[in-house]
């Protein structure tokens, strides 16, 4: 028995939320009294790997198959469920990701097993009852679920663990599910990514998010020069990306992105309950509006009544002023 | 071209969630319910095609009889069935069975459902469909065209970017926006779909594999402390130093 993660890569680094991920496993396993591993598919350095050792992960399986480079769903199964087996896995952790929620899926049928999306904490482990918190009604309650098969699969929600660092260094062994052609008969035509400085949206610590009250897209680079120096990613309400202010994947509320960072920023949005869902587990949110009946301050940890395009430039400047 | 779309009953949007005294169930006291926002990408989606291409749009959804009012209401906007298996969704994996035996009754080329309910939010039954009967699972899709009567080109979202994927039919893909622009129903389309026909049938013997054991809300605020619009440049000093987040 033991505790198996999946660590997704990004440029060839262990992406944030994986970390998280590993973090989660390596404290299930310490609760269990057992051994964490991960596994790894596709571009990750081999060091990026090795220093999983910090989260706690003792040894990462590698499976460096070049046609594993873009996201496949059976192929990607199929190599996860071989480390189950090598590793009698109990417990699976995966982020919340796009990939990891599909994988999660796939594996929960093919092996029998619980799972778990949206998970906030580490679970409850009593005798043989195993019991997780999740995220349910759109970040507006938490529900306690029991996860009664095994494997017990875990897709944890971003930014709800604190990664750890302080460990060894992982060992890397290559693992390979011999994997064929037909395994990769749902090969993407063509991946494109985002030009982006390097935050993810999905994965950022603190996101500038911006409303109606930008009056107009020539506006953004307020928005913009601030999550700059913040080192934050960008959003923008519901109306926005509605009227083409701003790409959809920016999009934070119940029918977009739902975010979950330390700081959420938000600017010129009034806060309607809708967009509320997609940030409300923030850690910390700060509403700037000119309207001081503007809904958002309620939900608010800081706020600020007044115009955006003469309180922005004053939190650029020192946010400038800050020792980074 | 046979399309079927599986649509969940979920509180509305601007519901104010409570739980019973004992915090074991969804209080629905005063609560509207709604077609799963998410859900209505993927049925106003297949109407479409089904207008360009032909053939039938199905409705499917596994819920009580409470939730006949919305299957009626996607007839109204343009599903020609509606097909009911009569059970409390009780989890994820529950569903998908119920969706892939049904889909294994009837052999359908698309299948369609929003990226996840909002109410449990658990973004799970599309791949687990998928699984099931062995066929592509794209999810969660934003844009959905058929090139030819076999092949579908879709494109979805993945974490900083998107993929553009060509798929066999059948398939199953999950809906988001901008796949589609939801629509109203008129007065003709809420007079036929009175007549159109609406199925129940009972729920395979399928088993759960998660138990709801208990529902909380997340604590409460401690109150906004609202900064002098004038000295602005104080938010950023109180983030570093006392909310300690920069």
């Amino acid at each position: 028995m033991s505790v198996l993660v999946f660590v997704e890569g990004l440029n060839g680094e262990v992406k944030k939320s994986s970390l998280e991920a590993a973090t989660y496993g390596s404290q299930v396993a310490q609760q269990l009294g057992t051994t964490v591993t991960a596994v790894a598919i596709g571009e990750v350095k081999e060091d990026a790997l090795a220093r999983l050792g910090e989260q706690g992960i003792s040894k990462v399986l590698y499976d460096g198959d070049e046609r594993l480079s873009q996201f496949v769903a059976n192929a990607y199964v199929k190599v996860i469920a071989k480390a189950v087996e090598q590793e009698n896995a109990r417990v699976l952790v995966f982020s919340n990701s796009n990939i990891g929620a599909a994988i999660g899926a796939k594996l929960a049928v093919r092996l029998n097993g619980s799972l778990a999306t949206n998970v906030t904490a580490l679970p409850k482990i009593e005798g043989d009852s195993f019991t997780v918190t999740r995220g349910v009604f759109s970040g507006k309650a938490l529900a306690d679920v029991a996860l009664t098969a095994d494997p017990k699969i875990i897709a944890i929600k971003k930014n709800s663990i604190d990664i750890t660092s302080g460990g060894g260094t992982a060992t890397v062994e290559n693992i390979s599910a011999e994997l064929t052609d037909a395994d990769f008969s749902e090969k993407p035509k063509e991946t494109v990514m985002q030009e982006t400085d390097g935050v993810l949206l999905p994965e950022a610590a603190i996101v500038v998010s911006g409303g109606r009250g930008m009056k107009g897209p020539e506006n953004w680079h307020l928005i913009e020069d601030l999550a700059k120096e913040l080192g934050a990613a960008t959003a923008c309400s519901k109306p926005v990306s509605d009227m083409d202010w701003r790409p959809h994947h920016e999009h934070v509320g119940q029918t977009g992105i739902t975010v979950s960072p330390n700081l959420y920023i938000a600017i010129g949005i009034s806060g309607a309950i809708q967009h509320l869902a997609g940030v409300n587990s923030s850690k910390v949110i700060v509403v700037i509006n000119k309207d001081p009946e503007a809904p958002f301050f309620k939900a608010a940890d800081y706020g600020i009544v007044g115009d955006a395009f003469e309180v922005v430039p004053k939190l650029i400047e020192a946010a400038k002023a800050l020792d980074k | 071209m046979k399309i079927l779309v599986c649509i969940s009953n979920v509180p509305d949007t601007t519901s104010k969630i409570n739980f019973t005294a004992d915090n074991k169930e969804f209080d629905k006291t005063g609560v509207q319910y709604v077609i799963n926002p998410w859900d209505e990408y993927a049925l106003t989606r297949a109407i479409e095609l089904k207008e360009a291409k032909g053939g039938t749009v199905t409705v499917l959804n596994v819920g009580e009889a409470d939730s006949e009012p919305n299957i009626r209401k996607a007839l109204a906007i343009g599903a020609d069935d509606a097909i009911r298996v009569n059970a409390y969704p009780k989890d994820s994996f529950f569903v998908a069975q119920q969706i892939a035996a049904v889909a294994k009754e009837n052999s359908y080329d698309v299948i369609l459902m929003g990226k996840e309910s909002i109410d449990f939010n658990g973004s799970q039954v599309h791949n687990m469909v998928g699984e099931l009967l062995g066929i592509p699972a794209v999810v969660p899709a934003f844009k959905l065209d058929l090139l030819d009567d076999s092949t579908a080109r879709l494109e979805r979202e993945i974490e900083g970017g998107k993929e553009v994927v060509e798929v066999k039919l059948p398939f199953i893909a999950s809906a988001q926006q901008p796949m589609s622009e939801p629509r109203i129903p008129n007065m003709r389309g809420i007079m036929t779909a009175r007549t159109k026909p609406l199925k129940v049938v009972e729920p395979t013997g399928a088993d759960t594999k998660v138990d709801y054991v208990n529902y909380s809300k997340p604590e409460k605020k401690g109150g906004v402390k609202m900064i002098d619009p004038e000295n602005a440049g104080e938010l950023i000093k109180l983030l570093r130093n006392e909310a300690k987040v920069l």
